[in-house]
């Protein structure tokens, strides 16, 4: 997907700030205005259960949890840093080792104070999930996010990690 | 290398489940740790900076506290339950009360609310100060059954 989409872009920003996304190998694979799809290549150090070779839950909790924090970003109208209320997850089938899994969010509802967001993480088809969630979100207001994130995000920070350019035109 | 389930039968009767904990990728990841003390024990997440989501705060990344809570959750009911298998994770609602600031450890207490014969409902507190100021409360459902 080109740079030039916006959705894709802020996403992809957004996810390289975050260590441990960078730790576990998450990447943004299509996002738009409506939904966005993160992809997790299999790894040996995600297993939770050597016997079977399968996933930890834990990891696909996180897949979620930055998939549904990341389409928050992109369904508002400007950038707020929102951190997750809960998340409620079910996990239908044990994920297939040595495949890469996928998460599918949306955000169905910006409230004034809380986005509520849902997502499926699936390996092909999104018709047969392995896990699905749903997630609430806390609105902080633009004001409070942080100028050097929000700077980093939108990709109009000269340098993209934050902290080191914070004189930029953002704010 | 000893087979998984070796291990598991092992420490079920050694009584030593470091070797599970050793054994299993994802907790290495994390890197948790665990003390018991009699028939309790608390789950340790230390400080690392591999673990950071937010960078700003900074604060552990969410999706981690969540796995770092299931996976103390399962390693719970395989310590003190009569399961030669690993648990399998059916549900998970995970609650987030505040920030878990990165430069401290994070720690998480699981009960066992209810066992039945395939299915165990278990709650699980993380704390990092104090045991009052949850950072998070979740609750899962585990089948037993192998």
């Amino acid at each position: 997907m080109p740079e030039s989409n916006p959705y894709f872009g802020r996403a992809e920003r957004f996810i390289g700030l975050l260590r441990h996304c960078q730790v576990l190998g998450i990447k943004v694979k299509e996002a738009d205005a409506e939904s966005l799809t993160l992809e997790l290549p299999y790894s040996s150090n995600h297993v939770g259960n050597p016997t079977s070779g399968v996933i930890h839950g834990g990891v696909i909790t996180t897949l979620m949890d930055t998939a549904c924090g990341t389409m928050v970003i992109n369904a508002l109208p400007e950038f707020e840093l929102c951190p997750t209320l809960d998340l409620r997850v079910d996990y239908v089938r044990a994920a297939e080792p040595k495949k890469p899994i996928y998460a599918l969010a949306e955000a169905y509802r910006v409230s004034r104070n809380v986005v509520f967001t849902r997502c499926t993480v699936h390996q092909g088809d999104p018709e047969s999930p392995v896990a699905n969630c749903v997630g609430t979100f806390m609105r902080i207001g633009s004001h409070l996010s942080p100028p050097d994130f929000k700077a980093a995000v939108l990709g109009t920070a000269e340098a993209q990690t934050p902290g080191r350019q914070d004189q930029s035109g953002a704010n | 290398m000893m087979k998984f389930t070796d291990i598991l039968k092992e420490a079920h009767e050694t009584g030593q489940f470091q070797p599970v904990v050793d054994a299993i990728p994802y907790a290495n990841l994390l890197g948790l740790e665990f003390q018991r003390f009699g028939s309790d024990v608390i789950f340790r997440l230390p400080d690392n900076k591999d673990n950071i989501g937010n960078p700003i705060l900074p604060a552990v990344h969410g999706g981690v506290i969540g796995g770092f809570m299931e996976m103390s959750a399962a390693l719970h009911l395989l310590m003190f339950l009569d399961t030669p298998a690993m648990p399998k994770i059916v549900d998970f609602s995970l609650d987030y009360l505040r920030a878990a600031r990165g430069g401290r450890d994070t720690f998480a207490e699981c009960q066992v609310i209810r066992q039945g014969s395939r299915v165990a409902n278990v709650i699980i507190n993380a704390w990092q100060t104090r045991r009052e100021d949850a950072v998070a409360t979740a609750r899962a459902h585990f089948l037993l059954a192998p």
